[in-house]
């Protein structure tokens, strides 16, 4: 019987020759991903007493979650970083305004193929659009895993997802992968490493992909992989400073479930308050007024995404009454904006332009909402409350486009690929 | 592990999120586990925490805890005492962490469905036995499947930061 791809790399990486699914084993990991949190995680590790981190080089910790700090305790969460940072030599930490975790991550060229990245946050999955192993873990985990260099996995059942066909000209992955997620629901996935192929896939960019992985958190998978091609070399090259060696499933690898999706004829998506799989054609909500629209995210603040929303308020003014709240992804993505003009474009249609970070995703800071506010995002969750504020309150998730063009009007409106 | 009495507490409804558990907003304050408890569940409702005592349980539906990885919105029913959580099914990631901070997290769909079945089961009364799984209510035994293996080894010593410090001292 073939192997599935998460199943050969955990084999990799964790020394075996020959692992089963359904078998526990222990996994070291290439890199450990941490942001604001690692404030609190570095006192859990001071707590179990090791005399050094297990490896500085493979800790990796970028400060996104709240920033800049909206008030003095974050910015103590900061400096307990900085200090932790400075004690035990960790070399990959990136103060604020280097961007967001899963986009400084790859950009900076520490995400390897085929090796298992170890996150402390639920979108660590975006990693796979590398293929690597993307796994979320918790704070406790993190801190463990600092200390260790390892922990235990549970080889996971795969689902393969097929997506065929060449969608019209308003369609963006993010309405692709939204449909995928109302079909197989928020637990379809759940303990599934989800692997992605097709036509569709073949031809997406690389931004695309990290959407893609990013939001399969969203239906419970352990992890979403897209194997390593041309495009995937192509981002690594410059980057990546080791060679690699690509791992991919057998032919005759054994799938849970095989999930075929063809999105020739798909509309625009977006997913309705409180479930991110509670998912509809754009149309059957336009209409309804948006307070706050909301361009950014490790799902969708990538230049690309911002390009689109760009092209789509070149001339234009957000709605009256309407705000634009834009946080660029990393640094690495702002000035490239900077660079194509996008954000003169931003600027002037009426947009608020923000350090790169995460930003009112988490409903921490930066743009939350008040009582009776309604939300169109870019983001990946739009759980009651989840933008800071629970009464009377609605987010709805949909692309870039879908949020550019719904901004003009002041509320969701279809895009139509003009 | 000792048995576990207490009442359990029903949240009628399938993915229960981390958000609802325990809100973002709250999620870069470091707070001791007794003051994360008095967040817990608020956007669902306010005040929730102060219907739960010592060894009470949650019961709901499917994929309790998805979303974030927010370890706190397992902390806050420890600093609560709860007994534990009790589902048809969790998130991944949330029944990681509950085995990993050391709380009880049970999944017996046939357990929720019974007490989904009642026109009111909140504040019955259940006993849980954490070694055999079983779950006793109303007279009746609800089977369950104990941890084993990795698993029960990091539960066992009282969760991970235990665990990882007696591995680090044996080393």
């Amino acid at each position: 019987m073939g192997k599935t791809l998460i199943q050969k790399i955990i084999e990799k990486n964790s020394g075996k020759s020959n692992v089963e699914v359904g078998e526990i084993v222990f996994v070291k990991p290439s890199v450990i991903l941490s942001h604001d949190n690692s404030a609190d995680i570095s006192k859990t590790f001071e707590k179990m007493g090791p005399k050094k981190v297990f490896d500085p080089s493979k800790i990796f910790i970028a400060l996104d979650h709240e920033v800049p700090p909206p008030d003095s305790k974050k910015a103590l969460n900061h400096s307990i970083i900085r200090e932790f940072v400075k004690k035990y030599g960790i070399t990959n930490f990136f103060d604020c305004g280097e961007g967001i975790c899963h986009q400084v991550l790859p950009e900076k060229g520490l995400v390897e193929p085929s090796s298992v990245v170890f996150g402390s946050d639920s979108h660590t999955t975006t990693h796979g659009a590398f293929g690597a192993a993307g796994i979320p873990v918790g704070r406790t985990e993190t801190a463990s895993l600092w200390a260790l260099g390892e922990t235990w996995l549970k080889v996971p059942e795969s689902f393969k997802v097929i997506i065929n066909g060449a969608p019209k000209k308003n369609i963006s992955p993010k309405d692709v992968i939204l449909h995928i997620i109302g079909k197989i629901g928020a637990d379809g996935a759940t303990y599934i490493s989800v692997e992605f192929t097709g036509e569709y896939v073949d031809k997406m960019s690389m931004g695309g992909r990290m959407t893609f992985c990013n939001l399969s958190a969203e239906m419970g998978a352990k992890d979403a992989i897209i194997p390593v091609d041309e495009t995937t070399r192509t981002f690594l090259k410059n980057r990546l400073k080791k060679e690699y060696e690509p791992l991919y499933a057998d032919k005759d690898a054994k799938y849970a479930k095989i999930l075929e999706f063809d999105v020739t004829n798909l509309k625009p998506q977006i997913a309705k308050p409180h479930k991110v799989d509670n998912v509809t054609d754009v149309s059957e909500v336009a209409g309804k007024k948006i307070d706050v629209f909301f361009l950014g995210t490790c799902t969708n603040g990538r230049t690309e995404d911002l390009e689109t929303a760009a092209k789509i308020l070149k001339g234009k003014k957000v709605k009256a009454g309407s705000r634009l709240l834009v946080y660029p992804a990393s640094r690495e993505v702002l000035l490239e904006c900077i660079d194509k003009g996008i954000i003169k474009t931003l600027v002037e249609a009426g947009g608020e332009i923000n350090t790169p970070a995460c930003g009112p995703c988490l409903g921490a800071y930066g743009g939350v909402l008040a009582p009776n506010e309604r939300a169109l995002s870019t983001a990946n969750r739009n759980f009651k409350g989840r933008m800071g504020c629970s009464e009377n309150t609605e987010v709805y998730l949909a692309s870039p486009a879908t949020v550019a063009v719904s901004a003009i009007y002041g509320e969701i409106t279809e895009f139509k690929g003009d | 592990m000792d048995k576990i009495k207490g009442k359990i507490h029903v949240i009628k409804e399938n993915d229960v999120n981390t958000d609802l558990i325990y809100a973002g907003k709250y999620t870069y304050e470091i707070l001791t586990p007794e003051e994360m408890g008095k967040k817990t569940l608020e956007d669902f409702e306010k005040d929730y925490y102060k219907k739960m005592n010592e060894n009470d349980f949650i019961l709901s539906g499917t994929n309790f805890g998805c979303g974030s990885s927010r370890e706190q919105a397992v902390t806050c029913f420890k600093g609560l005492k709860s007994g534990g959580i009790i589902a048809k099914s969790f998130s991944r990631l949330y029944f990681r962490n509950a085995v990993n901070k050391a709380l009880l997290v049970i999944e017996s769909p046939e357990f929720v469905d019974y007490i989904f079945a009642k026109d009111n089961g909140e504040n019955l009364d259940v006993e849980v036995d954490p070694n055999k799984g079983e779950i006793l209510c109303e007279g009746k035994i609800f089977k369950f499947a104990p941890l084993t293996g990795q698993a029960l080894e990091i539960f066992s010593a009282g969760g991970l930061a235990e665990y990882t410090k007696r591995k680090l001292a044996a080393m």
